[in-house]
């Protein structure tokens, strides 16, 4: 069986991503990220990556063309990110995707960044297929968010999101108040090794009593990061050691517990056995390995798509691209543009 | 047969053919939505010209000076663009399209926002009419631009104009621009000194 061969472009945030895919085969998954430049300003500058975009998307797309082994007059539809994400970056993408579509008569489409994530999993080397309905959790530097997935294509809700910092967003900040370089995540990861995650106890943001009615699924990571940044400055004030690997892995702990909590939470109040993760927070190792404890413990399906997959891809993009055609859905139109703001019920931009 | 873009200032695309001028022409001075019409521009622009995009010989693009968020744009879907048809791009710098078809010398300047202008000095144009650039493009305050020449001040770049120099210069044999965005500015970053105390 062979489904329609689709280009995806990805530029949302740092890493500049085009993928190829047929159906939900994956045929090339290349990505140029300028983290680097990033890293002595301790997080993403947008200019920065705008311009970074512009630069590396023709040797990207030249990159995914020879390694998927296809020509462009073989594809059977462009997809490129609408939204949300950085606007300025956001832009190079559409703007390439719809010349390009022009230039080689292809159908586009115009897809929402989040549900990329979800639709990342139909790539699966083992191919059990996406079982639906599921909680998403999608967790990144960009973007913390938590999602009911009814349908692919079709029906996703936004359950909660961050009301401030993203999970990635934290990681950096605390790495960076430890002395930690950029990106934090890793470094994070690393320091926290042999550290007691229990010696510190950490805020987790909105899950109070009083918070859960109007935030139920939502996060909040700013607090948690202030209260690091206090804990480590009275130490320090005090003449103290700071005990690196308990606060990272104190940190760690508390981002961690309060995304799994409030996951497993949406899944038992939707009556949702099925979780999936997405966002490049996924490749911190404690948040996977609670992720395995907790579903496993309450008897939840837990999908983790590879690592190359969770993080910003043209390959996801492309993937859902491809869902659409083969559900028979017109191309967009050409005049959407980046939405930074795109909400999760427009997957497909008009 | 050139296609070209600009999105330096408005957004504007042209198919141009050396020998019958300018073929199709759509343009606006809307210094926002380069992302929602490069689209329809480029697919207006072919079909009124009855052009397909094989029949081109590459794609003329205005490399700025101009704010970058929309220069990035027509830069992004012309390098898309020849991508799609196999064909180089062309790149000129935006100002020298608005000086093409002068012949005194002249300053031409564009609007950079953030109370900004960028500007490029011209001499006479040469022996083929084409655009002599002695100076710039430069950004400076609207004050600080040289007032020893005519001012020529264009809220929009003639991107049919652009396409036609394009076609001069590679029938002439001479160089294009550089294939890299006039930004003219440094991405407004700041180094942060380390992390802020939060307590007192
Ligand atoms: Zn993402």
């Amino acid at each position: 069986m062979t489904g329609p061969l689709v280009l995806g472009i990805e530029t949302s945030c740092d890493e500049t991503g085009v993928g190829i895919v047929r159906g939900t085969e994956l045929l090339a998954n290349v990505i140029a990220s300028s983290m680097d430049e990033h890293a002595r300003y301790g997080g993403v500058v947008p200019e920065v990556a705008a311009r970074a975009h512009l630069e590396a998307l023709g040797p990207t797309l030249d990159e995914a063309l020879e390694r998927a082994g296809v020509r462009l007059d073989e594809l059977d539809a462009i997809a490129v990110t609408s939204g949300p994400g950085l606007a300025g970056a956001l832009m190079v993408g559409v703007g390439a995707a719809k010349a390009l579509s022009i230039a080689t008569g292809t159908p586009l489409y115009a897809v929402n960044h989040l549900v990329g994530h979800v639709g990342a999993d139909v790539l699966r080397d083992d191919r059990g297929e996406l079982e639906l309905p599921t909680i998403a959790l999608l967790v990144s530097g960009g973007h913390t968010s938590l999602l009911l997935v009814r349908d692919l294509i079709s029906d996703v809700e936004l359950l909660g999101e961050t009301i401030d910092d993203a999970a990635g967003e934290a990681f950096d900040k605390v790495a960076r108040l430890l002395g930690l370089p950029y990106p934090g995540g890793p470094q994070i990861d690393r320091a926290a090794e042999g550290g007691d995650p229990r010696a510190i106890r950490f805020p987790r943001g909105l899950t109070a009593a009083k918070d859960l009615d109007r935030h139920r699924y939502d996060f909040s990571f700013s607090g948690l990061k202030t209260a690091v940044a206090r804990w480590v400055e009275q130490k320090r004030d005090a003449g103290e050691d700071v005990p690196l690997a308990d606060v990272a892995a104190s940190f760690r702990e508390a981002v961690a517990d309060v995304l799994l909590s409030k996951a497993l939470a949406a899944c038992r109040d939707l009556g949702v056995p099925r979780l999936l993760l997405g966002g490049g927070v996924v490749a911190n190792a404690r948040v996977r390995e609670l992720a395995q404890q907790r579903t496993a413990a309450e008897g939840i399906a837990l999908r983790i798509p590879p690592l190359s997959l969770c993080t910003d891809n043209g390959a996801m993009i492309a993937a859902l691209g491809a869902q659409l055609v083969e559900a028979g859905r017109a191309p967009s139109g050409l005049g959407f543009g980046a939405d930074s703001t795109l909400p999760v019920t427009s997957i497909q931009a008009a | 047969m050139l296609l070209a873009i600009d999105t330096s200032a408005g957004t504007g695309v042209a198919v141009v053919d050396r020998d019958r001028g300018v073929l199709a022409e759509l343009s606006s001075p809307d210094t926002r939505g380069h992302a929602e019409l490069i689209g329809d521009y480029l697919r207006e622009a072919l079909e009124r010209a009855g052009v397909a995009p094989g029949e081109l010989s590459g794609v003329a693009v205005g490399m700025g000076p101009g704010p970058f968020t929309g220069l990035r744009v027509g830069i992004a879907a012309a390098r898309a663009f020849a991508l799609g048809i196999r064909r180089p791009v062309v790149p000129i710098v935006s100002h020298d399209a608005i000086a093409f078809g002068r012949t005194a010398p002249g300053i031409v300047v564009t609007d950079a926002r953030r109370r900004e202008v960028y500007w490029s000095r011209y001499g006479a144009a040469d022996e083929l009419g084409l655009p002599v650039r002695l100076e710039g493009p430069a950004l400076a305050k609207p004050d600080d631009v040289p007032t020893d020449a005519e001012l020529v001040d264009s809220p929009l770049v003639p991107v049919g104009a652009l396409g036609l120099l394009a076609e001069a210069l590679s029938a002439h044999g001479r160089p294009f621009a550089a294939d890299e965005p006039l930004y003219l500015r440094s991405p407004d970053v700041t180094l942060s000194a380390g992390p802020k105390r939060v307590t007192g």
